[in-house]
C-alpha cells in the first residue's frame, strides 16, 4: 500500500498531490463555515464548463514543442471581435452565438498564422515573445475599441456616441445559449450546465481525434524531437504553424463560450491577464511543457476552478478576512514556476 | 579583415540602432502635437532621468552573465517597498530615513536574489519567461506579507499606515518624510528649476562601480559565462555560482533604485509600484537600442529620456490628434509592451539566423 502510494505521488507531482489534497480540505471544511456544498459545487462546474476550452486551447502548441501558450490574449481578442460583430448586427439566439463563433474563427486563423509565422523565427524563445505578443495585442485593441465604427446602443458609451463600453451585457442576445441548452436544476441550488459540458467534450473529442489523425501524430513527433521529425520528412515549420493556429481558434472559441457563461464582454484591459489562469491550470492537471493530455485539461480545469470557487467562500468565512485572490496568485503562478523549473526526467 | 566603404557603415549604424532611431522619428512627430514647451520638457526629462536611470541600470549586470533581461528585478523593488513601510512606521527622516530602508531592505533583497538565481540555475536557456513568473508569484508571497502580516505578526505602530481592520498597510503610502531626500540633500537651484543633484552623483558613482566590475575577475568571469556556458565551465569558472552572484547584484540594486524612484515620488503604491518597475524600466533599456545580450549604460540613459519623453507627450498627442487623451494612453502602453516584443523578437530570430549560419559553416562549401 505504501509503495502504491509513493508511485502514484510521483506519478502525480508533489504540488499536484498538495493542492488535491488542499481542495478536498475545502470542501470538507465548507459545511462547518455554512458554505453551501451543493453550491460550491454548482459553481465550480459551471467555471468548469466556462474555462475548459481556454485551458484546452493550450494543449497543440505545448504537443507542437511550441511551449506553453501565453500568447492566448491574441485568439480571445479574435473571439471578442467575433462577439462583438454578431450583436452589432443584432443576431440574436443560436443564430447570434453561431455568428459570434463564424465570424472569430477566420479571423482567428488568419492572425494564427502570422503569430505561428513569427514563433518560428524565434524557436527557444516561444514563451517570452508570445507573452508579449498577447500583451502588445490587447493594448493594441485598446485603442481599436475607441476607434472602430461600431453603432449598437447596446454596446457604446452612452454620453460620447462611439467607443465600446468596457463590459457589454449579451443579455438579450445569446446569454446561456449553451449553459441552458438540457442543462440540469437539482434543488435551489445545484445547477449543471449539460449544454456547455457537451460542447466542451465534443471539442476535446475532436482534439483528441485531431491528435491520432496523420497530421497530428506528425505534430507529437515535432515537439518531441524536431530533428528526428525533419529526418522523417514532417515539415517542421509548418506543424508548428498549424498547432499555432489551433490554439488561436480554441481560444477564440472558448472566449465566446466563457461570455455566454458569464453573459458579459470584456474588453480593453480585460483578456490581459487571461492566458496565466488557462497555463496554471493544465500544469496542475499534470502537463508539463512538452505533454499535455485532455485528461490533464479536465483535471487540470477541474481542480484550479475548484480552488478558485472555494477559497473565496471558505476561507472568507473560516478567517474572516478575504485571501482568495492572494492564493489564486501563489497558487497559479507558483504551479508554472514549478513547471518550467523541473528538470527533463529521462524514464527508462 | 576588409574595410568598410561609409555606406555599409551607414548602414550598420541604421540596423544596429534601429529602435531608438524610430523613437527619435516618433518624438519628433508628438512633440509639436503635444503642444508642450521645450523648458516644461527638459525639466521633466530631467526629474525622470533620475528617477528612473538607477533602476534600469540594475538591469545591465545580468545581461553581462548571459542571462536576458532580469524581469525578477521586482523582487529587488519589493525588498526596497518593505524598507520604506518600515522606516516611515518609525517616522525616520530624510536622507537618514532613506539609508535605514536600505540597510533593512539589503538582507531581504539578498535572500531573494539568492531564491531567483537559484530559481534561474534550474531554469537555464529560459530564465527570462522564469524570472518574469517567479515575479509574479514572489508578488503574490509579498501582498501576502504587507496585507496579512504587517500589523499582526510585525508591529505596526503608525494607525495612518494600517487598513481600518486593524492589520494589513494602505494602499497608498505618504512619504513626505523622506520625500526628495537624496534630491536635493544638496541643493542647487538653477533658475526655477531644483536639480537632484543628489541622485545624479548616486547614478554617476553607480555608473563608475558598472565600468570597474567589469574589469575585475567576477565581472570578466560573468563575460566568459555569458559567452557560452560550457566554456566556462571547463575553464573553472564556477557557473552556477556565478550567476547567483550577478542575480543577486541585480536585485539589491533594483531594491536600491526602488528607493530612489520612490523618494523622488513621494507616494508609494503599496501593491503597484514594484509591477511598473520591472516593465518601465526593462522597456526603457531596449528602447535605447540594448539587447538581450547586450546593454551599455549610454543605453540606459538613451532609453530614459526617449521612452519617458514619449511618456509625457503621447496622452497631450493622442488628444490634439483623435480627440481623445484615452488613445494617447493606449498607445503608450500598447508601445511599451510591443516593444519588448519587436525587440525580444529580433533578438531571438538574430540568434537563430546565427545558429543556422553556424551549422551551415560546418558542412562546408556544397
Amino acid at each position: 500500500m505504501n509503495e502504491k502510494l509513493k508511485a502514484f505521488i510521483e506519478e502525480a507531482g508533489w504540488p499536484r498531490v498538495i493542492i488535491g489534497l488542499f481542495l478536498l480540505s475545502l470542501f470538507v471544511a465548507a459545511p462547518f463555515v455554512r458554505v453551501r456544498v451543493d453550491a460550491s459545487i454548482s459553481d465550480t462546474l459551471v467555471r468548469f464548463g466556462m474555462n475548459g476550452i481556454l485551458v484546452l486551447a493550450m494543449v497543440p502548441m505545448i504537443q507542437s514543442g511550441c511551449g506553453l501558450n501565453f500568447g492566448l490574449p491574441l485568439g480571445i481578442i479574435a473571439g471578442l471581435l467575433g462577439a462583438v460583430t454578431s450583436i452589432q448586427l443584432d443576431l440574436t439566439g443560436v443564430l447570434g452565438f453561431a455568428a459570434a463563433l463564424g465570424i472569430a474563427i477566420p479571423l482567428a486563423v488568419l492572425l494564427g498564422i502570422a503569430y505561428g509565422l513569427l514563433l518560428n523565427r524565434v524557436k527557444g524563445d516561444e514563451m517570452m515573445i508570445a507573452t508579449y505578443v498577447g500583451f502588445s495585442s490587447v493594448a493594441f485593441m485598446c485603442m481599436m475599441w475607441l476607434l472602430l465604427p461600431y453603432t449598437s446602443p447596446n454596446m457604446i458609451w452612452g454620453y460620447g456616441g462611439s467607443g465600446l463600453r468596457t463590459t457589454i451585457s449579451v443579455e438579450g442576445y445569446w446569454l446561456h445559449i449553451l449553459s441552458d441548452f438540457l442543462s440540469i436544476q437539482i434543488g435551489p441550488y445545484l445547477y449543471i450546465p449539460t449544454g456547455m459540458f457537451l460542447f466542451f467534450g465534443f471539442m476535446c473529442f475532436l482534439m483528441w481525434a485531431f491528435l491520432h489523425t496523420k497530421t497530428g501524430t506528425a505534430m507529437t513527433a515535432v515537439g518531441s524531437n524536431p530533428e528526428f521529425a525533419r529526418a522523417s520528412g514532417i515539415d517542421v515549420n509548418r506543424m508548428r504553424v498549424i498547432s499555432v493556429v489551433l490554439s488561436t481558434v480554441l481560444a477564440a472559441i472558448g472566449i465566446i463560450v466563457y461570455q455566454q457563461s458569464f453573459g458579459f464582454i470584456q474588453l480593453y484591459m480585460g483578456p490581459f491577464y487571461m492566458a496565466f489562469p488557462a497555463v496554471a491550470a493544465i500544469l496542475l492537471g499534470g502537463a508539463s511543457v512538452h505533454k499535455a493530455s485532455m485528461v490533464n485539461v479536465v483535471i487540470g480545469t477541474l481542480l484550479f476552478q475548484g480552488i478558485l470557487t472555494m477559497t473565496p467562500s471558505v476561507i472568507n468565512s473560516l478567517l474572516q478576512t478575504d485571501m482568495s485572490e492572494v492564493i489564486r496568485i501563489v497558487v497559479s503562478n507558483g504551479m508554472i514556476l514549478y513547471a518550467l523549473t523541473r528538470k527533463v526526467q529521462v524514464k527508462r | 579583415m576588409k574595410a568598410y566603404t561609409p555606406k555599409e557603415k551607414l548602414q550598420h549604424f541604421l540596423i544596429s540602432n534601429a529602435v531608438p532611431i524610430i523613437f527619435i522619428l516618433m518624438s519628433a512627430i508628438a512633440i509639436p502635437l503635444s503642444g508642450f514647451s521645450a523648458t516644461y520638457l527638459v525639466q521633466e526629462m530631467l526629474i525622470r532621468l533620475a528617477r528612473n536611470s538607477f533602476l534600469v541600470l540594475s538591469l545591465i549586470i545580468p545581461i553581462v552573465a548571459g542571462m536576458g533581461l532580469n524581469f525578477g528585478m521586482v523582487l529587488g523593488a519589493m525588498a526596497g517597498q518593505i524598507g520604506l513601510i518600515l522606516v516611515s512606521d518609525w517616522a525616520v527622516v530624510g536622507m537618514r530615513g532613506l539609508l535605514l530602508a536600505a540597510l533593512i531592505a539589503t538582507p531581504i533583497a539578498v535572500a531573494l536574489g539568492y531564491v531567483c538565481g537559484a530559481v534561474l540555475n534550474r531554469a537555464k536557456g529560459r530564465e527570462m519567461v522564469t524570472s518574469y513568473i517567479l515575479g509574479f508569484f514572489v508578488n503574490g508571497i509579498y501582498q501576502l506579507t504587507v496585507l496579512y502580516a504587517f500589523g499582526k505578526l510585525i508591529p505596526i505602530a503608525n494607525s495612518e499606515l494600517v487598513l481600518s481592520r486593524g492589520y494589513g498597510i494602505r494602499n497608498a503610502i505618504n512619504l513626505a518624510g523622506m520625500r526628495h531626500g537624496l534630491d536635493y540633500l544638496i541643493p542647487l537651484r538653477i533658475g526655477n528649476l531644483n536639480v537632484p543633484v543628489g541622485t545624479y552623483l548616486t547614478i554617476a558613482l553607480f555608473c563608475l562601480f558598472i565600468v570597474w566590475f567589469r574589469r575585475t575577475k567576477l565581472g570578466q568571469d560573468m563575460r566568459a559565462i555569458g559567452q557560452d556556458m560550457g566554456v566556462a565551465g571547463a575553464a573553472g569558472i564556477p557557473v552556477e555560482k556565478t550567476r547567483i552572484i550577478a542575480i543577486i547584484i541585480s536585485t539589491v540594486l533594483a531594491c536600491y533604485g526602488q528607493i530612489i524612484f520612490l523618494q523622488n515620488i513621494g507616494t508609494m503604491n503599496t501593491y503597484n509600484s514594484h509591477d511598473q518597475a520591472g516593465m518601465f524600466a526593462i522597456a526603457a533599456l531596449l528602447i535605447g537600442g540594448a539587447t538581450v545580450s547586450k546593454a551599455t549604460i549610454p543605453n540606459v540613459f538613451v532609453g530614459v529620456i526617449l521612452f519617458h519623453l514619449m511618456f509625457v507627450v503621447s496622452p497631450m498627442a493622442g488628444k490634439q490628434l483623435m480627440g481623445q487623451a484615452q488613445i494617447g494612453e493606449y498607445f503608450r502602453v500598447f508601445v511599451s509592451y510591443g516593444i519588448i516584443a519587436i525587440s525580444l523578437a529580433l533578438h531571438a530570430w538574430k540568434r537563430q539566423k546565427d545558429r543556422e549560419r553556424a551549422r551551415r559553416s560546418l558542412r562546408g562549401e556544397a
